[in-house]
């Protein structure tokens, strides 16, 4: 019966195909979320944390080692969730053995990346996941404590994760001899004060010291000379926060979800031009448009009445809607497509939007939040924003145009930090998908 | 005493100070600053976080303190910072100038900041801000005349999947229409903080049209056996 199917001369290939079980990303179910307090509808308190699995066998973890906790976060493959995805475990890998100067674990939570909502319910509504998560990854950096770094406008949110932090103290979670384990380790609370740059784990360094948000030359890296010239990692809320549950569950569970070199789940924020913006954890891998009809409702007017999408927070160049169609929400698919995954914020534009005043909007952003430090940056991102007013406004020429390319590669690869390349990703994506609608916008 | 004080920073002004401080000192002792006897115990708790050789990772936070009990950050109250971390008031100042939440100059009593970022945008900040600006009759920057609201523009502020966001003294309103902001500042104006989050019918950022995930009590899961 099934020799005389193959036999078949036409659709042969999709016969043969449909015998093999095909692999659709996105069907994440309800037991296998980590963060299940994402809307805030349970107790977050430690009680309601434990009843939903936090702190359990914590202390059994800690004594399997250092050694085997970073070879299971290495084996899950997870990447760093703060937008830069860089694998976790190996970035743990990079502290320095032996060495006599106290360790650090820093948590990014300076959550500043247009688009992105994430950390914040993590820090509101389940940040006993982040605070194991810092009891765990400090153990297995052999760090001596943990600064959560906030930014500064999160009020309720840097309350709700004291009052975590507390709580961990009181039940003896935390401090000294943390979970019974012998282990004495604090963890503390840092504000920002509103600087977007202060997101870059070197500017974020800085910072924490007192001083102005200025990244480092790098190198050396953080994990050579981070937090008072201290061995440090600086890791995303996201991603610590992904860590106990890695662990319990196992690193295979996390690897199951997500394609190769892609792996595990994300917390997703959908904003923008769809009918239920929203925040939500699903498989990495997921079409971008399951995700958007899935769970945000759609887009505004139908999924023909798509412009473009921004993939992964404002520093990704956007996407048109012939692209959004296939493409995946991964590292590799979304670089392949000339964009990035970032910190999986997705911001949907759709065709009453104005794309050309949009991005522009983005470049006041960045000649806003830029530090100053180095002159690619400082200047580049005050004519980026002048050039595309002018454009916006209709008062734009071809050499303004040329001008704008001109500061793309200027600009791109030769600062101090990755806020340069962020500010010009936007035009060169810009200017790849839509530079019709750009020359149509010039006087000449 | 104070004279001789004075004589002796004059001089030191003289050489080493720009003119705008060099004023500023001398309206110090029309703004004395100090912190209050509460405030000086989350000093000691601010301090207690980091090393004690690393003091000046406070800065930043008693720079916060030092606003929430003024409103703002006078320049004697960045010198009452540099004495307790002992370093330079140029660091201070430095660290103040750099960051955006930090206020140099007494605002209303009531602090107005809408996003305007990308994703507020696309979903009618420019709205918001003009029904804000009709109803109290100040641009961006200013300050009502009863010195009840100052109205400023600010960046993305991390509530994108709620937005439009209008911040309001620290406290978030989110999924605000020009509707609901009418009646936030009506409440603020007679001084009544109303509630703050998600101003529709959702609690937080769960789709508006019915939860897709996480319908129901989610519970602890199985643990690999080898723990």
């Amino acid at each position: 019966m099934l020799s005389t199917f193959l036999k078949q001369p036409i659709g042969q290939e999709r016969l043969v195909s449909s015998l093999v079980t095909k692999r659709f990303y996105g069907g994440l179910n309800d037991n296998n979320r980590i963060f299940t307090n994402l809307y805030g509808d349970y107790d977050s308190s430690v009680t309601g944390a434990m009843k939903r699995g936090d702190w359990q066998q914590t202390k059994n973890i800690i004594s399997k080692g250092k050694e085997w906790i970073i070879s299971e976060i290495k084996k899950s493959g997870i990447r760093g969730r703060g937008g830069a995805g860089f694998p976790t475990g190996l970035k743990w890998s990079f502290m320095p053995k032996n060495d006599p100067r106290p360790s650090y674990l820093v948590i990014n939570a300076d959550e500043g990346e247009p688009g992105t909502c994430k950390d914040r319910q993590i820090l509101l509504n389940d940040p006993q996941k982040l605070v194991e998560g810092c009891l765990l990854s400090g153990y297995a950096l052999g760090a001596k404590a943990s600064y959560i770094y906030v930014r500064g406008e999160f009020k309720k949110e840097i309350a709700s994760l004291q009052s975590a932090i507390d709580q961990a103290y009181e039940h003896n979670l935390i401090g000294k001899n943390a979970c019974g384990s012998g282990y004495d380790f604090d963890i503390h609370v840092h504000p920002g004060a509103g600087a977007y740059v202060c997101g870059e784990e070197t500017a974020l360094i800085e910072s924490l010291e007192g001083s102005t948000g200025k990244p480092r030359i790098k190198p050396p890296f953080p994990p050579q000379f981070g937090l008072w010239g201290c061995p440090t990692n600086v890791n995303n809320v996201e991603t610590i926060s992904s860590c106990p549950t890695i662990l319990r569950r196992g690193s295979s569970w996390y690897n199951s979800f997500g394609r190769k070199n892609n792996h595990g789940t994300k917390i997703f924020s959908i904003s923008g031009h769809v009918n239920n913006p929203c925040v939500v954890e699903e498989e990495m891998s997921i079409p971008l448009k399951t995700l958007i009809e899935k769970h945000a409702g759609g887009v505004r007017g139908g999924w023909d009445n798509l412009l473009a999408v921004i993939p992964g927070g404002s520093s990704c160049p956007v996407l048109p809607k012939n692209i959004c169609d296939n493409v995946l929400m991964d590292y590799d698919d979304l670089e392949k497509n000339n964009s990035s995954f970032g910190t999986g914020a997705i911001i949907v534009m759709d065709k009453s939007t104005d794309i050309i005043k949009s991005i522009a909007r983005l470049s006041k952003f960045y000649a806003h939040e830029s530090c100053g430090q180095c002159t690619p940056c400082r200047e580049g991102t005050i004519w980026v924003k002048s050039l595309m007013d002018k454009i916006v406004e209709g008062k734009g020429t071809k050499k303004d145009l040329k001008l704008l390319e001109s500061l793309i590669t200027a600009v791109k690869g030769n600062t101090i930090c990755a806020l340069g390349d962020a500010a010009v990703l936007p035009i060169e994506g810009l200017l790849r998908h839509f530079r019709k609608e750009v020359e149509l916008r010039l006087i000449d | 005493m104070l004279s001789l004080c004075q004589n002796k920073i004059k001089q030191s002004v003289s050489t080493k100070l720009s003119c705008r401080l060099f004023t500023s000192l001398f309206e110090m002792e029309k703004l004395p600053f100090d912190f209050t006897q509460d405030n000086y115990e989350k000093v000691d708790n601010i301090l207690s976080k980091y090393p004690s050789e690393q003091k000046r990772s406070a800065i930043i936070p008693l720079l916060h303190l030092a606003q929430d009990q003024e409103g703002y950050v006078p320049e004697s109250a960045m010198m009452k910072i540099a004495s307790i971390v002992a370093c330079p008031v140029s660091k201070v100042f430095e660290t103040f100038t750099f960051y955006t939440m930090f206020r140099p100059k007494p605002v209303g009593d009531h602090v107005i900041e809408i996003c305007t970022n990308l994703s507020c945008t696309l979903r009618g900040a420019d709205q918001i801000l003009n029904a804000i600006q009709d109803k109290l009759g100040i641009r961006i920057g200013e300050t009502t005349k009863d010195n009840k609201f100052t109205l400023l523009e600010v960046e993305c502020q991390g509530a994108c999947a709620t937005a439009p966001v209008v911040v309001i003294d620290g406290n978030y309103y989110e999924d605000v229409e020009v509707k609901s902001i009418n009646s936030i500042l009506r409440d603020f104006a007679r001084d009544v903080v109303p509630k703050s989050g998600t101003q529709s019918k959702r609690n937080g950022p769960e789709p508006i049209g019915g939860k897709t995930t996480l319908k129901t009590e989610p519970w602890a899961q199985k643990i690999r056996e080898d723990l």
